[in-house]
C-alpha cells in the first residue's frame, strides 16, 4: 500500500494560538482521493480535524481546499495526482516538498477552524446580491415557460456551478479588492441575464456595470477558469455579461467599461494596431467632468513616459495606419454584422468536428427571445404549452 | 533559427524598448526574425470581449500571414499569446467556424490552416533554443543578481489552452532562463499573479494594488528587479510604479526588465543598447551589480532541474 505525507494548516481560533502546519502519512491506493486522506487522518489519527464535506462525489461543492496552493475538491482530486504535481517555486516551494501535498484552507474567506472557512461574507451574501432567480413580466403562464433549446445554449455552462467556492478563493482581485462581487456571484448572475424568460436583463446588467465593484473590477486572470471544478469559466460569463451591457444594452457606466472596450474596437478598426495614447484619452472621455478628472489623474503616468523617451511627440500626436487597413475594415463589416458564437463548452475543445456535428449542436447568433422561433419547444419535451 | 515573428503593439508603442532589445538579442542568438508588419492587433482580450467573432478573424488574419512564410510563429507579448490562444482554439475546434471565417480572408488572399505553432519568446528559448546553448554564449553572467520572475497571466491560464498538456513545466521557465543567464531566481508570492494592468482604466484602485502588491512582496523578498515577458505588465510594474507606491502606501524602487533585456545584458549588451534608460524605474541597481562584459573563465552551467 504506497504512503502519503499530507501538511495540513490548522488552526482553531478558540485555541487563541496561530495556525501551524501539521505533518500526517496515510496509507491509501493511489487512486484514492485527498478526502479520503483526510477522513483517514480524521478517523484515525486526530478526530479534531475540521473538514467540510458531504457528498464525496464532486456533486455538492462541500469540501473545497487549496490542495498544493491551488483550491479544489478535495474529493475530487487523486491522491498520486496531488503528489506528483511540481512544486512551484512561488507556491510555497518552503512549505512543500517533492511528493508531499499540502493542504489549506481556501482563500479570500476568514477561516472557521482548520480547512474549514466562512463562506457567508465573500460567497454567499454576494450571490444573493445579483438576484439570483427568474424575474419573469406579467402572469406565469398556465403550464411551463416555452424556450427554445438552443436559447439555452449559452447559460447551461453557468448552471454548472455548485457553489464550492474554488474560483472566489482564488480570485486575484478579490484579494485586493473585497468588496469585488466575484467570479461565482457574476456567473450566477450570467445564468439569469441570458435567460430568455427574465424580463430584467437590462436592469441587471446595469446594476452589476454600474457598481464599482461589479463586471469591471474583474482583472482577466484566468484563475478561476483555471480552478473550477465543473467547467463554469466565470470569468468567460463575465465577459459575456460586458458584451450585453456594452454591445447589445450599449449601457455607459460610470466605470468607463463601455468606453474602454468600444475606444479599443475603433482604433484597431482604423488603424489596425493599438494607439495607447488615443486609447486612455477616448476611454476615459476627456469631455465629461469625471472623464477629464481621471485623464488628469493619468497624466503623471504619460509624463513620465514622455521624461524617458517612451512617448515621442510623433508618437502622441501621429499613429500610423496599418498598411492594408482595408483588409481590418472588411473583417470589421464581416464580423460586426452576423456574428456568431462558437461555444466550446456545448462542442467541446480541440477535437475537429464535422458538419453532423453542426447539425446536431446548432449554434446561435444570439439568443431569441421568448417565443420567437415559431417551432420552439419546452426543454421538458412538453409542446403544448402556449408562449406567452 | 528562423521565425515569423509577431511584435505586437505594445512593443512598437509604449514600451519601444522591447521590440528593439528583442531585435539586438535575436540577432546575438542566431534566430532570423521575419516580421509580420502587415499583420494587426490580437485584440488583447477586449475585442474577444466585444465580439469573439471579430478577435478570431482578425487573429486568424495574422496566423494566416504567419502560415505564408512557412514558419512558426513567435511573439513577444503574453497577452498576444493568451488572446491568440483563445482565439486559436475556437477556430481549431471546429471546421465550419473556420470556413466561416476564412470567408473574411480570401479577399485578401489569405487562408488559416488548422495547426499553427505560435509561441512567445520565452517558450521558443526553453523548449527549440536551447537552455545549454543559451549559457554557453552568455559573456557575462548575472551572477548575484536576484532576480524576481513575473509571467503574466495569458501565458500561465488556463492550461488546458496553452499547451502545458504537452509542457507541463512552463510555469517555470523564467526561473530555468534567469538561472541559465548565471542569475538568482527570487521566490515571492507574486510570481504568477495578475498585474493588474486589464483594469488600470476601470478601476485604478485595484489595478494599482495589484501591481504594488507584487512589487512590494519581491522587495521583501530582496529581489534586484523582476522580469516578465509581458509588455502591458511591465507597463504597470514599471511605468505605474510610482502611482502604485501610494495606492499601497509603501516605497517602491525596483526596477523591471522586460525578457529580450535580462538575456541582452548576460549577452554583452549594455543596459542603454537595450533601452534601459527608457524604463521609468531607473535600473542602476541592477547595473551596479553586472560584471564588465566579456567571457567569464567559467562556464555558467545550464539550468538542469
Amino acid at each position: 500500500m504506497p504512503q502519503y505525507t499530507l501538511k495540513i494548516r490548522r488552526y482553531d481560533p478558540e485555541e487563541g494560538t496561530p495556525p501551524f502546519w501539521k505533518e500526517y502519512t496515510v496509507d491509501l491506493e493511489g487512486h484514492r482521493s485527498v478526502l479520503d486522506g483526510i477522513l483517514a487522518i480524521k478517523d484515525h489519527e486526530d478526530g479534531s480535524l475540521g473538514i467540510r464535506c458531504s457528498c464525496q462525489a464532486a456533486i455538492c461543492g462541500s469540501c473545497g481546499v487549496r490542495i498544493n496552493g491551488q483550491a479544489k475538491l478535495a474529493c475530487n482530486t487523486k491522491l498520486r495526482d496531488a503528489a506528483a504535481e511540481p512544486v512551484r517555486p512561488s507556491q510555497r516551494a518552503s512549505i512543500r516538498d517533492v511528493g508531499e501535498i499540502t493542504v489549506e484552507p481556501m482563500g479570500n474567506m476568514p477561516v472557521l477552524k482548520d480547512l474549514i472557512v466562512n463562506m457567508d461574507a465573500v460567497h454567499w451574501k454576494k450571490v444573493q446580491r445579483v438576484v439570483p432567480w427568474l424575474l419573469p413580466a406579467g402572469e406565469p403562464p398556465e403550464r411551463e415557460y416555452v424556450v427554445p433549446p438552443e436559447s439555452m445554449i449559452d447559460v447551461t455552462q453557468s448552471m454548472a456551478c455548485i457553489h464550492c467556492g474554488a474560483c472566489v478563493s482564488d480570485c486575484l482581485s478579490m484579494e485586493v479588492d473585497p468588496l469585488f462581487i466575484g467570479p461565482a456571484a457574476l456567473a450566477k448572475a450570467y445564468r439569469f441575464v441570458g435567460d430568455p424568460r427574465d424580463s430584467q436583463t437590462e436592469e441587471r446588467l446595469r446594476d452589476l456595470a454600474e457598481d464599482p465593484h461589479g463586471i469591471y473590477d474583474c482583472t482577466h486572470c484566468f484563475n478561476c477558469i483555471q480552478v473550477c471544478p465543473k467547467g463554469v469559466a466565470p470569468m468567460d460569463q463575465i465577459m459575456r455579461l460586458r458584451r450585453r451591457a456594452t454591445r447589445d444594452f450599449k449601457i455607459d457606466d460610470q466605470n468607463n467599461g463601455r468606453r474602454h472596450e468600444h475606444a479599443f474596437t475603433k482604433i484597431i478598426e482604423k488603424k489596425g494596431t493599438l494607439d495607447e495614447r488615443k486609447l486612455l484619452q477616448d476611454s476615459f472621455g476627456p469631455f465629461r467632468p469625471q472623464g477629464g478628472v481621471a485623464l488628469l489623474r493619468a497624466l503623471p503616468t504619460g509624463l513620465r513616459g514622455f521624461a524617458r523617451g517612451k512617448i515621442t511627440p510623433r508618437k502622441a500626436l501621429l499613429h500610423e495606419r496599418l498598411e492594408g487597413i482595408e483588409n481590418v475594415k472588411r473583417i470589421y463589416e464581416h464580423a460586426e454584422n452576423h456574428a456568431e458564437e462558437i461555444n466550446l463548452y456545448i462542442l467541446g475543445e480541440g477535437e475537429e468536428t464535422g458538419a453532423a456535428d453542426e447539425q446536431a449542436h446548432p449554434r446561435v447568433d444570439k439568443a431569441p427571445a421568448m417565443g420567437e422561433t415559431p417551432e420552439a419547444t419546452t426543454a421538458a419535451g412538453a409542446t403544448d404549452g402556449e408562449p406567452r | 533559427m528562423k521565425v515569423a515573428y509577431w511584435p505586437g503593439c505594445v512593443s512598437r508603442g509604449f514600451t519601444p524598448e522591447l521590440h528593439g532589445s528583442m531585435a539586438l538579442v535575436a540577432d546575438r542568438l542566431g534566430i532570423e526574425l521575419v516580421e509580420l508588419d502587415r499583420a494587426n492587433c490580437c485584440g488583447a482580450g477586449v475585442i474577444a470581449e466585444h465580439n469573439p467573432e471579430l478577435a478570431d478573424t482578425l487573429n486568424a488574419r495574422t496566423f494566416a500571414m504567419a502560415q505564408q512564410t512557412g514558419l512558426s510563429m513567435m511573439n513577444i507579448c503574453s497577452t498576444c499569446q493568451g488572446a491568440q490562444s483563445e482565439c486559436q482554439q475556437r477556430l481549431d475546434a471546429d471546421d465550419a467556424y473556420r470556413q466561416h471565417i476564412n470567408e473574411a480572408l480570401s479577399a485578401e488572399g489569405l487562408q488559416y490552416e488548422r495547426g499553427l505553432d505560435n509561441k512567445n519568446f520565452l517558450w521558443l528559448l526553453v523548449e527549440d533554443y536551447g537552455l545549454e546553448k543559451l549559457s554557453q554564449l552568455v559573456v557575462r553572467p548575472l551572477t548575484g543578481l536576484r532576480v524576481g520572475p513575473f509571467y503574466g497571466c495569458y501565458v500561465l491560464r488556463p492550461t488546458s489552452r496553452l499547451g502545458y498538456r504537452d509542457h507541463p513545466e512552463r510555469d517555470q521557465y523564467l526561473e530555468r532562463v534567469i538561472a541559465a543567464l548565471g542569475g538568482e531566481p527570487v521566490d515571492y508570492e507574486g510570481a504568477h499573479k495578475c498585474c493588474g494592468f486589464p483594469v488600470i482604466t476601470m478601476n485604478r484602485e485595484t489595478s494599482l494594488s495589484q501591481a504594488g502588491r507584487h512589487v512590494g512582496d519581491a522587495i521583501d523578498a530582496d529581489a534586484d528587479a523582476l522580469v516578465t515577458p509581458c509588455p502591458l505588465c511591465h507597463l504597470n510594474l514599471d511605468l505605474q510604479q510610482p502611482d502604485a507606491a501610494k495606492v499601497v502606501d509603501r516605497d517602491l524602487d525596483l526596477p523591471v526588465l522586460h525578457l529580450p533585456q535580462l538575456v541582452g545584458l548576460a549577452l554583452g549588451f549594455e543596459p542603454k543598447q537595450l533601452g534601459m534608460n527608457k524604463h521609468v524605474v531607473r535600473t542602476a541597481g541592477v547595473e551596479r551589480k553586472l560584471r564588465p562584459a566579456g567571457r567569464s573563465s567559467e562556464p555558467v552551467a545550464a539550468a538542469s532541474s
